[in-house]
């Protein structure tokens, strides 16, 4: 059977894969034509062309993908006419080719307003990678620039001037931003948030005409005000690209549009229209998700199964210049046909605002601007028509997966056919189904198979729960092996390594594993290997992850950075200068870093033992910020100076970090020391932290800042100095052993079974009977200490890894570079 | 020991790129040919090498070559030590969860002492560099 696609955007593209997966029996033959030059691109992520990504990055498939799935796929060859009579398409090429079924997804063009001046020079529209580039090379010639129309596409197009660095007004005919999504406060707030990015809002502006000799000078209004600019796009609306079924005879909207059916069948039934170029129940659909919907039910008619269109859901979640915007259900209901709820923090620009039905039951539907991390529960609330809790407010105090377990049980309670993958039309049940049935317990297989989550990827926080409340409700209770290739826990591992005395990856793997290892299990090891014997690590460097196997921290580029231990934070004014001379000679970028060292940015891996080589000959030595290891032990200066000071915190803070430097573990590690009880240190922060009282230090533990702060619990009170070091001893000696990878102290504790009270019983009262193991094999790490940078310095074969290449020793990699900021260097911004 | 995957010998020039001892066991090094940067791997375990371009295509970084290597599913892998995407070493493939984006590979072959990289034809200007 013959089908042709006319229109090869996001919607005809998603047409042949539907049609593909479905088409079991392999009995089409799929024609497409497209009449731009490129392949199927996503057209939603357009404005990221100008932040640098290309035609082929935006590409929906590599260009191999049609040919490999006997696809005939026609580029720049637009179909001029349809012979409905002899079921033939004729493109502008001379290509003649009979159908079986036809497919229109010509989707829509840009509306341009009937107003003088649109065809003068410097005036432009905003919808396909050409426009693009006209918009971008004369951009280079101009200032300013003004956009017509304040909606979704129009701030879409505002974003990509701005990023053009253009002077960027944007004017709007509606009295605010998004008319048909947001109401009158969500665009106050939203237009005060492009404000501040330097975007200028004009309301209530109707454009009169575009005046100008031969290009644009300027745009004039209604109201006989004008505003002089050197460039405008057009992004007012679409217009559904009806040309060819308008001219052989299809009925047409009489505003535009194909009409269609339930089937999405036009006025002759061998002719489909889906995405934008259709017109269902008078309504044109505007967005990806209910063309791929379409795509998805003409590719079900055509294989026999009798799939309706009911019209879609228009709920939006977006990322508009960096602000969360987000509308759903009835967003603009009025204020007597419900309860509103509404939410205003005009510090962070925040907005929200739930219409909840007259009894206070259902969600009706909402706007959220500057926050929509409780976008998805929210939709799923409204779409399936759950309860709402009693305080409903609750619902947008909390945000994400908090929320989630307020609505009415969250996750667990959506019913199977709630949709949870907008994109592509994924529900519940078919997530569930594939962790029940397929067995597929992770995200990426999911992925996989149902396509969920692989559009937006705003939905994929929920397939995480809903695959690990499946797990749950299947009973199985998933062993936390470290990867495919060690069926062990960490800890059992680490127990494994000492007992058999293994010293290299390669006993382990031969030992307790299979296959060649990976990135997950190689740094496992070697951190338990580091735990276990502290040899150096660079005797397996290949099982080092970057930082380490360099030993130092891989920043954006592909070159080092490199922070020498300053004990303490104490540091002398010559070893100061060491550091400013280094820096200038190697040209490197200086921060004082947020654990009180000093950072050096840019290095080349070919620099790196020539800097240490400096650095430790004048008395410097590795401070490990690139390791799973002891970090640093932050200090105040206690009172050896402070007026207030009970102790000298520095003196102390210097034995921590020289006892426990270099000490590798499941995860970094932070340490401070205060010398009294205002804490000018922030102790409680950290993995450890010692502050001193009275009569002596006060010992907390498993505080950590990052993207879950949590302050330490107190472990023990008014201790001396060898008591306090032999809890500590203790204390990372036990984490050590017992922490899964990549767990911090502070997680540590939380999961452990009796929490903080378990832990004290074990370091203080010893109830194990462990401790003086425990301290012993701490001395014996203590012991082993060696610095790593001056193994390599030392060590020719060492030096030789080195290299960016090993053909050509000395070079540098000729793809780095750097861009000035603030007189000093910086990389240049990935794209 | 002889090398190569499976790609047509035919067309194929071999660049030496470096000795065997210059690779780390079961780790990668980076080898410049011409403007282009190739990433060499010796899975010592198995006794196998493979090679790959040198250049990460998710942020577009010269890292690959740095990253960790091991298998999936037997499948040698390796992955970019930036983000730890991984890729296919047989076809370079992406195994993350963004399928779109692979790296181009390259045949090896070891030769008594030497590792060489297979240029095809199209890419390779030079008579000059062969085995």
């Amino acid at each position: 059977m013959k089908i042709i696609v006319i229109g090869n955007g996001m919607v005809g593209h998603k047409f042949c894969e539907k049609l593909l997966t479905r088409d079991k029996k392999a009995e089409f033959q799929i024609t497409v034509f497209g009449e731009e030059p490129y392949r199927a691109y996503n057209r939603v992520h357009l404005s990221e062309y100008f932040s640098g990504k290309t035609a082929e990055d935006l590409s929906l498939v590599d260009r191999h993908w049609y040919a490999s799935n006997k696809i005939e796929l026609y580029l720049d060859d637009a179909v001029v006419e349809i012979d409905k009579y002899n079921k033939t398409a004729i493109s502008s090429m001379g290509r003649k080719l009979p159908y079986d079924f036809l497919v229109l997804a010509t989707g829509s063009a840009p509306f341009v307003p009937d107003i003088p001046g649109t065809s003068k020079y410097g005036v432009f529209v905003y919808r396909t990678i050409d426009d693009l580039e006209l918009i971008t090379s004369y951009a280079d010639k101009a200032k300013k620039a003004v956009v017509i129309g304040g909606g979704l596409l129009g701030l879409e197009a505002t974003k990509a001037l701005k990023d053009l660095n253009l002077e960027t007004h944007v004017v709007e005919f509606a009295p605010r931003l998004m008319p048909r999504q947001l109401d009158e406060s969500g665009a106050e707030f939203l237009k005060t948030k492009l404000e501040h990015m330097g975007i200028h809002v004009h309301l209530n502006k109707t454009a009169s005409s575009v005046s100008g000799k031969e290009k644009v000078e300027a745009l004039e209004f209604k109201d006989n005000s004008k505003l002089e600019s050197d460039m405008v796009v057009i992004s007012a609306g679409i217009k559904p690209r009806d040309e060819l079924a308008r001219d052989c005879g299809l009925r047409v909207g009489p505003r535009g549009g194909v009409i269609v059916n339930h089937k999405l069948q036009t006025s002759d039934p061998y002719i489909y229209a889906i995405g934008e170029c259709a017109l269902f129940e008078g309504m044109v659909y505007g967005l990806v998700a209910p063309g791929y919907e379409m795509a998805d039910i003409v590719a079900s008619q055509l294989t026999g199964t009798d799939k309706a269109f009911r019209g879609f859901d228009m709920s939006t979640k977006l990322k508009l210049l960096g602000v969360d915007v987000a509308s759903f259900g009835d967003a603009l209901a009025m204020e007597n046909e419900c309860r509103t709820i509404v939410f205003e923090d005009r510090v962070w620009g925040i907005y929200k605002r739930l219409n909840v039905s007259p009894d206070g039951k259902h969600l009706l539907g909402g706007i959220l601007v500057g926050d929509a991390s409780a976008y998805n529960i929210l939709l799923q609330t409204y779409q399936n028509g759950l309860a709402l809790p009693q305080n409903a407010e609750d619902l947008f105090m909390k945000s994400g997966a908090a929320a989630g377990k307020i609505a009415g049980g969250g996750i667990a309670a959506l019913p199977n056919a709630a949709l949870i993958c907008s994109c592509e039309g994924v529900s519940k049940g078919a997530i569930c189904c594939t962790v029940k049935d397929q067995g597929i317990y992770d995200l990426d297989g999911v992925k996989k198979i149902t396509k969920a989550g692989t559009g937006c990827g705003g939905c994929i926080p929920m397939i995480k729960d809903i695959i690990s409340e499946t797990l749950k409700e299947l009973g199985k209770k998933i062993k936390p092996a470290i990867c495919e290739h060690f069926d062990y826990r960490r800890q059992e591992l680490f127990d494994l390594v000492k007992v058999h005395g293994i010293k290299t990856f390669d006993e382990a793997l031969d030992k307790f594993g299979n296959g060649a290892g990976c990135e997950v299990c190689k740094p496992v090891v070697a951190s338990i290997l580091a735990s276990a014997w502290n040899e150096l690590i660079l005797k397996q460097a290949t099982i080092q992850d970057t930082n380490d196997r360099y030993l130092a921290n891989i920043q954006k580029g592909g070159t080092y950075s490199v922070v020498p231990r300053i004990p303490g934070g104490e540091i002398t004014p010559d070893k100061l200068i060491v550091i400013g001379r280094v820096a200038k000679k190697y040209n490197l970028y200086t921060k004082i870093t947020g654990a009180q060292r000093i950072d050096m940015f840019g290095a080349h891996v070919s620099e790196l033992p020539l800097i240490w080589e400096e650095l430790i000959e004048a008395g410097f030595e590795s401070g490990h910020a690139y390791g799973k290891a002891l970090r640093t032990v932050k200090s105040c200066v206690g009172s050896t100076w402070c007026r207030f000071g009970l102790h000298d915190s520095v003196s102390f803070a210097i034995r921590i970090e020289e006892r426990y430097r270099g000490l590798r573990a499941p995860h970094k590690i932070k340490s401070a020391v205060s010398g009294c009880v205002r804490e000018c240190a922030e102790a409680q922060s950290k993995d450890f932290g010692i502050i001193a009282t009275e009569k002596g230090w006060n010992l907390f533990v498993g505080g950590n800042g990052g993207s879950k702060p949590q302050h330490a619990l107190l472990l023990a009170s008014d201790i001396d100095e060898k008591t306090c070091i032999r809890y500590v001893d203790r204390f990372l000696m036990f984490y050590i052993k017992t922490a899964d990878p990549l767990t911090r102290t502070a997680t540590w504790i939380n999961k452990m079974e009796g929490g903080i009270d378990y832990l004290q019983n074990v370091i203080v009262n010893d109830s194990l009977g462990i401790g003086a193991q425990l301290e012993a094999e701490m001395q014996n790490l203590v012991d082993h200490y060696k610095c790593e940078w001056k193994e390599v310095v030392e060590s020719p074969a060492l030096r030789k890894h080195f290299n960016h290449f090993i053909n050509q020793p000395g070079e540098k990699d000729p793809n780095v570079r750097f861009e000035e900021l603030r007189g000093q260097k910086k990389a240049v911004d990935w794209k | 020991m002889n090398y190569s995957t499976t790609q047509d010998v035919q067309d194929i020039q071999w660049y030496p790129a470096c000795m065997i001892t210059d690779v780390p066991e079961n780790g990668g090094v980076c080898v410049k040919y011409k403007e282009e940067q190739i990433a060499l791997f010796h899975f010592a375990r198995r006794g196998e090498w493979y090679a790959s371009q040198n250049l990460c295509p998710h942020r577009r970084q010269m890292a690959i070559s740095r990253g960790m290597i091991g298998s999936q599913c037997g499948e040698p892998k390796v992955a970019c030590p930036l983000h730890k995407k991984t890729f296919s070493l047989i076809d370079g493939r992406c195994l993350s969860d963004e399928e779109d984006c692979g790296i181009k590979t390259y045949p090896v072959k070891v030769v008594d002492e030497y590792v060489y990289i297979g240029i095809a034809g199209e890419e390779n200007g030079s008579e000059a560099i062969c085995a």
